[in-house]
């Protein structure tokens, strides 16, 4: 190997880093900017968290006044101050249905993540496991998963919530396993030499380097699967299955025309989204304190 | 001016004399001394199209137990892939490489070396410690002879303060020399090192120079030292290898007599002897890229 | 030395070899269904069922039975069979690809819209600091939450709206749902794309004395393009599945959607129906990631910054 100049440890090129090329999401922030020189920590906070923060008031407030001032029916758009007071009469049976909706995505987050993690490691040690896979995988994540809901409802019957959380981990196991196994394959070669220098062991080797590599990779995953776990297990109830649910609960409230009713329903939805986001986002954060 | 047959040596320099390293007089045909004999060694890749790429081609080095040996030449004369070769990371296509009498690949799990990479290569989860520690955690030590030893080498390279950092919080000068403590953490008989020192600053790199050659002193191993600098090569080295590309080859060698290692200090950067050695190795590269190899299709670029 | 370089003739036979080994894969995928129906247990496994209750108990393995679990070559055949007992009805398979592909048309209008108002938002976050600021996280939020909740809502539209001539019909609420979804990654991986020259390169600009849409033709656009293409392929997929998905929500008969749930809803009278559909949604997916990735070949030429230093 060539005595080249200094290792390059640059971010993956975006096109091959599976967080944005598949059907997961990338969630993360805008590039970095150069920091202006007397930034305190308060005046970075402000900067960060007013303007959007501003932003949702004043729409919130555009929507109160369009709304009430101009007519528009409900059907359309309900006003804010509805939602609310619809949001605050009906708050344990929201509670109740993100519960519900929450307690699927999170099964199925667990499973599909066990099951990516698992099989990225097979993938990772033999090729015509990772052959096969690949492709299947990489299809997998294109097409909508949910059209299988309704024939796991005929198989694993539509009274119990069995065919909602294996969607959920079907949908789970896509970016955690694309994640994981390229994190196990990105093995920094200096690393890969240290070890043979040392006349490391294999298992020493996946030990003590290539699982701590992996690890970022992995959480990467687990953040994108994640959302994506619980806008399946919210979408899987649109197909049919037991009443419980957020998605239920909203397409009944919008058949009978309690759209106020609807809208604080999505917003339990939302806020289902953003708590395993920042739970998610925090358990990365944490595990990549040393990159 | 040297001659270009890499098998005869370069007249010593003038004003220095005495014997480099610690080889005992009269042993040196005994090969079991001998930290590294390289006897024909070829190296060709497979290039894209069929063609193929001859990275080293008619290697022969000895390196005396104690010798610090520098590989030097420009970008492609494949120094690296000769020190990759005698820590058994690759396999010669032709010829073979016997570290202290042993086959390269069995002095590689006999863990007769030790290396040190271009980039550092810490591995970032670990703290400074830890990551000295790996190659006795590896290889069975426990944890009290761990610890002592860790403490050792942490004195030794200076950075005992600094035992519970994060590479990530260190400058690459400090990086460099917890590669070092590592590399030595087991207590080789051979170093092995790629340009340890070509990440720093000049400033740094003088003082990691230094730092290098007392190490050295105190612990008598032989090294061979692959670099880009004539000066580094020269105040270092005991020998000077020089390289020349395509297709990789041994040039020249210039004995490089400057005094014991332990002799050696920042005064002798400006010594005369010293200069004489940089011009020495110059001359000697220089002299390579002019004269085309044998049997070389084109001849080399001029720099 | 460097490695080899890969050449255009060993890329195609790994593209082949990858193209082979997915199709054992799913073969291997439909020997494991049948295996299951060989040697799984007859009525599956019933957790925690009482006695009496019908439909009560936790279902964790499904009934091995020709109804619950059809073969994989009855599933096949089925597709060639007529949708219908009706006169002169057409093939399952035809009924399938059209559907298909209405469905096809209205994610891909969906996508467009999406990807054109995505870009626009970027646009805007990239000239108006304060809009990014501003405007952003609400963008990267709303990837992270189940926006695809607001389809029943935006059902109703459909059956209300009239603007004198102009009614809307029911596909438009189909449409406006699948662009969306479709807009969210767009604007983030324009965004992200449009500021990612180096400081060097916008320095040499900058001593041409290049107004800001001369830099963003010259340089910001194919800059972009390696964040944009991800993003043009991630948008496709939502919109795929925000199609599917809303074509029930708002009811809307010519699409894929309604068939998967008619069919599947039929499915105790005939058990095999219900997967020619949705191997009709999965073609809808691999042929939308599969313009994208063509639309990507067309722009090969600015992704070669990739692996430039």
């Amino acid at each position: 190997m060539t005595s080249a100049a200094p290792e390059r440890v640059d971010a993956p090129p975006p096109e091959a880093d599976p967080a944005i090329a598949m059907p997961g999401l990338e969630a993360s922030a805008a590039p970095r900017r150069r920091r202006a020189t007397g930034d305190g920590p308060l005046a970075r906070f402000a900067r960060l968290v007013l303007p959007p923060v501003a932003l949702f008031i004043v729409l919130v407030l555009l929507a109160e006044l369009v709304v009430v001032a101009a007519g528009i029916p409900p059907f359309v758009l309900a006003s804010p101050s509805a939602i609310l007071d619809q949001l605050v009469q009906y708050a344990p049976q929201v509670l109740a249905a993100t519960l519900a909706t929450g307690l699927n995505a999170l099964i199925g987050l667990v499973i599909g993540a066990v099951i990516g993690v698992l099989l990225a490691i097979a993938a990772s040690l033999g090729r015509p496991v990772d052959g096969m896979l690949a492709p299947v995988v990489a299809a997998v994540a294109v097409v909508p998963i949910v059209a299988l809901a309704p024939v796991f409802y005929t198989m694993f019957g539509s009274t119990s919530e069995v065919a909602r959380i294996l969607i959920a981990s079907i949908a789970a196991f896509v970016p955690v396993f694309l994640n994981t196994l390229r994190g196990l394959r990105q093995v920094r070669p200096v690393h890969r030499d240290l070890m043979r220098s040392y006349a490391a062991t294999p298992s020493q080797l996946t030990r003590l380097v290539t699982i701590p590599s992996a690890l970022p990779h992995f959480f990467t995953g687990l953040r994108i699967a994640s959302s994506l776990a619980v806008i399946s297990a919210l979408v899987a109830e649109y197909f049919g299955g037991p009443r419980q649910g957020l998605g239920s609960a909203i397409t009944t409230a919008a058949a009978s025309s309690a759209y106020a009713r609807a809208w604080a329903f999505v917003i339990g939805a939302i806020l289902l989204g953003l708590v395993f986001f920042v739970l998610t986002s925090l358990i990365e954060r944490i595990a990549s304190r040393h990159r | 001016m040297s001659s270009p047959s890499p098998s005869t040596p370069a007249p010593e320099q003038t004003g220095a004399t005495g014997m480099a390293g610690t080889a005992p007089a009269g042993a040196a045909t005994d090969a079991a001394t001998e930290a590294v004999v390289a006897r024909g060694v070829e190296r060709v890749f497979a290039g894209a199209k069929g063609a193929e790429v001859t990275a080293l081609t008619g290697i022969e080095l000895t390196v005396r137990a104690g010798e610090f040996v520098s590989l030097i030449g420009p970008s492609g004369c494949g120094k690296s892939t000769l020190l990759r070769l005698i820590a058994d990371l690759d396999t010669p296509t032709a010829g073979e490489i016997r570290v202290f009498g042993k086959t390269a690949a069995q002095a590689r799990i006999d863990q007769s070396y030790g290396i040190a990479f271009q980039q550092a290569g810490l591995l970032p989860w670990r703290t400074v410690a830890a990551n000295i520690e790996l190659p006795l955690q590896l290889h069975g030590a426990d944890g009290a002879t761990r610890r002592a030893r860790v403490a050792e080498l942490l004195d030794l390279v200076g950075l005992a303060d600094f035992a519970k950092h994060y590479p990530d919080q260190l400058s690459g000068g400090m990086q460099q020399r917890v590669a070092i403590a590592r590399s030595l953490a087991e207590q080789p008989r051979l170093l092995l090192m790629d340009e340890p020192f070509g990440a720093l600053d000049e400033m740094t790199r003088e003082r990691m120079q230094t730092e290098l050659l007392r190490i050295r002193a105190e612990t008598g191993a032989a090294v061979v030292f692959v670099t880009h600098s004539i000066p580094e090569a020269v105040y270092l080295s005991d020998r000077v290898v020089v390289m020349s590309p395509r297709p990789g080859r041994i040039t020249d060698e210039v004995d490089v007599r400057l005094g014991d290692a332990a002799d050696r200090g920042e005064d002798l950067r400006e010594d005369a002897a010293f200069f004489a050695g940089v011009t020495a190795v110059r001359e000697a590269l220089h002299g390579a890229e002019s004269a085309p190899a044998a049997g070389a299709a084109r001849g080399v670029d001029v720099r | 030395m460097t490695a080899a370089a890969i050449t255009p003739r060993a890329k195609r036979a790994h593209r082949w070899r990858a193209v082979v080994w997915g199709v054992v894969g799913v073969l291997a995928l439909a020997a494991l269904w049948e295996l299951y129906k060989l040697v799984g247990p007859a009525d599956g496994w019933l957790v925690g069922a009482q006695e009496g209750v019908t439909g009560s108990g936790i279902r964790l393995l499904p009934r091995t039975s020709d109804q619950a679990m059809p073969h994989t070559w009855d599933m096949v055949a089925r597709v060639i069979e007529p949708v219908t007992r009706a006169q002169g009805a057409l093939p399952l398979g035809v009924v399938v690809l059209l559907a298909a592909l209405t469905s096809l048309g209205i994610a891909a209008l969906g996508w467009l819209v999406g990807v054109v108002v995505g870009f626009a938002l970027a646009l805007l976050m990239l000239g108006f600091r304060i809009a990014e600021r501003a405007v952003l996280p609400f963008v990267i939020l709303s990837q992270t939450v189940p926006l695809i909740a607001l389809a029943p809502l935006i059902r109703n539209w459909g059956s209300r709206l009239e603007f004198g001539a102009f009614s809307w019909e029911s596909w438009m609420s189909v449409v406006v749902i699948a662009s969306y979804l479709a807009f969210f990654p767009v604007a983030v991986g324009a965004l992200r794309g449009l500021q990612s020259p180096d400081a060097a390169h916008l320095d040499l600009m900058r001593s041409y004395a290049a107004g800001w849409w001369t830099t963003l033709f010259r340089l910001r656009m194919p800059a972009s393009v390696p964040f944009l293409v991800p993003a043009l392929r991630l948008a496709a997929a939502n919109a795929v599945v925000g199609t599917v998905v809303a074509e029930i929500s708002v009811g809307f008969t010519g699409g894929i959607g309604r068939l998967i749930l008619e069919t599947a809803v039929a499915a105790s009278s005939d058990p095999a129906k219900p997967w020619a559909p949705i191997l009709g949604a999965v073609l809808l997916g691999l042929v939308a990631a599969g313009f994208v990735a063509l639309l990507a070949a067309f722009l090969s030429p600015f992704r070669r910054q990739e692996t430039v230093a």
